[in-house]
């Protein structure tokens, strides 16, 4: 078969030239003669990473990555608008980047010339332009206002004019940068559309995108780029899947760090509040419960006759942030008291991101009875299936006596994430099943999904 | 860099559209619209001729009439700057052209120096009805000079552009400093005054300003009575154009792969 994007073994690595940027102008340049090893680089930064990529004439190769990987930066190298600073990039056919959408377009004229001077931009006669006018604007649906200036247009006629023209240029090769998110639902669903008419007619499509889900569904392969280099590559699920479990490793990590941090700074600011009243050991001035409860952002507080030293949250792998719908959670916190006590009460609340309490409750409430608390100990809250819907999640923690006066109270200073295959709305997925009459019958699932 | 050149030439199609898509853009939204291009070099002409009249009137010399002699001048300077210091800025302004969309750079200062070759044209009418109202006769044996004086005035003007639009997107200091560069340029050059005007010191100084031959040139063929006398000065600058235009050319692409990163 034939190739049709032959990338081999390209690193393209950007300059930086923060020195130059602030002592050196052309006047120095010109009295030191140092103009041209000015223009030389003086650090580096590494886009691509030694990426190799054979695509056949065809296929469609979706590329996915984080924000920076350089994703952007390969299209680019394929499109030809940068070279790359190793090895060659190799391209048979004609070639349409859809990079920025209505690039080139003069705000000043009508929408009618704009199409006929990005048409000549990208390629085509005049005469192939006007061939296809009419396809074109029927495309982006601008037929009332094709006469107006485009400086008139909203930002989505822009794109769709931009995305009209482009597609109408007729490559042999598509390169896609996420475009797809622009515009309303329709209108993404059409560029699918005619993304997969491309494909019907044996064009290359390269497309960057962060909707995995097209990746799965549409291309023949995947590339998955991490810090300029391949990560993986090959069959659409398989790499979509390996990616996704990395990003929730990262977001594990980062969950951590953060949850880690706005401890450390309210209980930085706790003990600072207990040194500074150690003559008066029950003025609670700077530890006051906020006036609305339910208003509270995070924060602690409370008279420390018991305080929760550590709160850590468990997944069924032991410590974790990030929880697969279903998952058991537990909660466990480390506590202890100054003196015996024995009025005593402990309580957990999970919040979702807007605040709203999804579930709340303690000991009190549950009928435990308190008889003693002495020294350290550890108090488990374990919920056996976390059957929330996807998203982040907050919690509060708390001990205080039986009327409600807080010992410790934490609020919203643990998060946590839960991951879920479905996109199911609200916050609580109650254990459910579908049961239909034998008339009502389904289609078997089109794509495996994402587990 | 041949290849580069010819395929500039391919282009061609490109170019014109832009080159229409500047005209039409440049008075839309206007009242008087594409009067401008009569109206003001008019204006221009105006201010000079009454600055020179009136408030200064040693420093013209005997000229008459002193504003058919400016006009000769002014009209070939306007296109001169202003395409320069267009198309100093033609590589940063458009941007998003050369980042996301193949494109053959080398059009943007091209069309810069184009468009405002036309303005030119468009303003050229006007000179002829100078020429008709003070009823100077013009020899057609000068006039067969003209489009030499302006061929050379394009190439040396496409050099400039090239070497400026470059380097500003490395140091964007020179758009500030070109203005006033210019401006210098503008009053060493014998636009205001005749050459006749300087002591000899400065007449010879004055042979090393390119643009001074294109001025005297277009002066002798549209305003001087009698036959060129210039065309050696002009022949050696329409060569030493050329050259220009080519150094201009390998420094634009020597850095060429170098804008998609810097613009």
């Amino acid at each position: 078969m034939m190739t049709a994007v032959d990338v081999r073994g390209v690193t393209k690595r950007y300059r930086r030239y923060q020195h130059r940027r602030q002592f050196a102008t052309l006047k120095s340049a010109l009295i030191r003669g140092s103009l041209t090893s000015d223009l030389s680089p003086e650090e580096s930064f590494t886009a691509v990473n030694d990426v190799s990529l054979t695509v056949p004439a065809g296929a469609a190769i979706g590329i996915i990555g984080r924000n920076g990987s350089g994703k952007s930066t390969l299209l680019k190298l394929v499109a030809g608008i940068t070279k790359p600073t190793i090895g060659e990039v190799k391209v048979n056919g004609r070639i349409s980047a859809l990079i920025e959408l209505g690039a080139g377009f003069h705000p000043e004229i009508s929408g009618r010339e704009n199409v006929f001077i990005n048409g000549v931009m990208l390629g085509l006669t005049k005469h192939e332009v006007a061939q296809r006018f009419d396809e074109i604007v029927a495309f982006a649906e601008l037929e009332e206002f094709i006469d107006a200036p485009v400086k008139n247009y909203s930002s989505g006629m822009y794109t769709r004019l931009g995305f009209a023209v482009a597609v109408h240029v007729d490559p042999d090769i598509l390169i896609v940068d996420e475009v797809l998110a622009v515009g309303d639902q329709g209108f993404s669903l059409k560029c699918l559309d005619k993304f997969s008419e491309f494909k019907r007619r044996g064009k290359t499509i390269l497309l960057v995108t962060h909707g995995l889900g097209t990746v799965q569904q549409f291309c023949d392969e995947a590339l998955w780029l991490d810090h300029g280099a391949t990560r993986g590559v090959g069959d659409p699920t398989r790499v979509v899947h390996a990616y996704l479990e990395d990003v929730a490793r990262a977001e594990e990590k980062l969950l951590t760090e953060s949850d880690r941090r706005k401890q450390e700074a309210t209980i930085a600011k706790g003990t600072a509040v207990a040194a500074n009243d150690a003559p008066r050991p029950l003025d609670l001035t700077d530890s006051e419960p906020p006036e609305d409860m339910f208003r509270a952002s995070e924060g602690r507080w409370g008279s420390r006759e018991a305080s929760i030293v550590t709160v850590n949250l468990e997944g069924d792998n032991g410590p974790a942030h990030v929880f697969r719908t279903g998952e058991q959670m537990t909660v466990r916190m480390k506590v202890e008291v100054a003196e015996a006590l024995n009025d005593f009460v402990f309580g957990v609340s999970i919040f979702n991101a807007e605040g709203v309490c999804c579930y709340g409750t303690n000991t009190e409430l549950e009928d435990l009875r308190p008889e003693t608390m002495v020294g350290d100990g550890e108090v488990t809250f374990v919920i056996d299936s976390l059957d929330l819907v996807g998203g982040v999640y907050k919690l509060d923690v708390a001990v205080h006596d039986r009327h409600g006066r807080p010992y410790d109270y934490h609020r919203l200073l643990y998060t946590f994430r839960v991951n879920s295959p479905t996109q199911d709305a609200g916050f609580y997925r109650p254990r459910h099943r579908w049961g239909f009459s034998p008339n009502i019958r389904f289609r078997p699932p089109v794509s495996d999904r994402t587990p | 860099m041949l290849d580069n050149l010819q395929r500039l030439f391919r282009y061609r199609g490109l170019v014109q559209t832009l080159v229409t898509r500047e005209l039409k853009a440049r008075y839309r939204g206007s009242v008087l619209g594409f009067l401008w291009s009569f109206i003001n070099p008019l204006l221009l002409l105006l201010v000079y001729t009454f600055v020179f009249s009136v408030v200064l009137p040693g420093f013209r010399g005997d000229l008459e009439p002193y504003a058919l002699f400016l006009f000769c001048g002014l009209l070939p300077w306007t296109w001169f700057s202003s395409a320069l210091l267009e198309s100093s800025h033609s590589l940063i302004a458009n941007g998003n052209l050369i980042k996301k969309v193949l494109f053959p750079v080398e059009i943007l200062p091209v069309v810069a120096v184009l468009s405002n070759m036309f303005h030119f044209f468009f303003a050229l009418p006007i000179l002829g009805l100078f020429l008709l109202f003070y009823t100077r006769p013009v020899s057609p044996f000068e006039l067969v000079w003209f489009p030499v004086v302006v061929l050379a005035q394009l190439v040396l003007t496409l050099g400039i552009a090239f070497f400026l639009s470059a380097l500003t997107v490395h140091f964007r200091d020179l758009r500030d400093i070109l203005g006033n560069l210019l401006t210098l340029w503008f009053f060493s050059t014998p636009i205001l005054y005749p050459m006749s005007q300087l002591p000899p010191f400065g007449q010879g100084l004055m042979n090393l300003n390119p643009f001074a031959h294109l001025a005297i040139a277009y002066q002798e063929i549209l305003f001087y009575e009698g036959p060129f006398g210039h065309w050696k000065w002009l022949l050696a600058l329409l060569a030493g154009s050329f050259v220009v235009f080519l150094l201009g050319y390998a420094l634009f692409d020597r850095l060429r792969d170098s804008f998609a990163e810097e613009v």
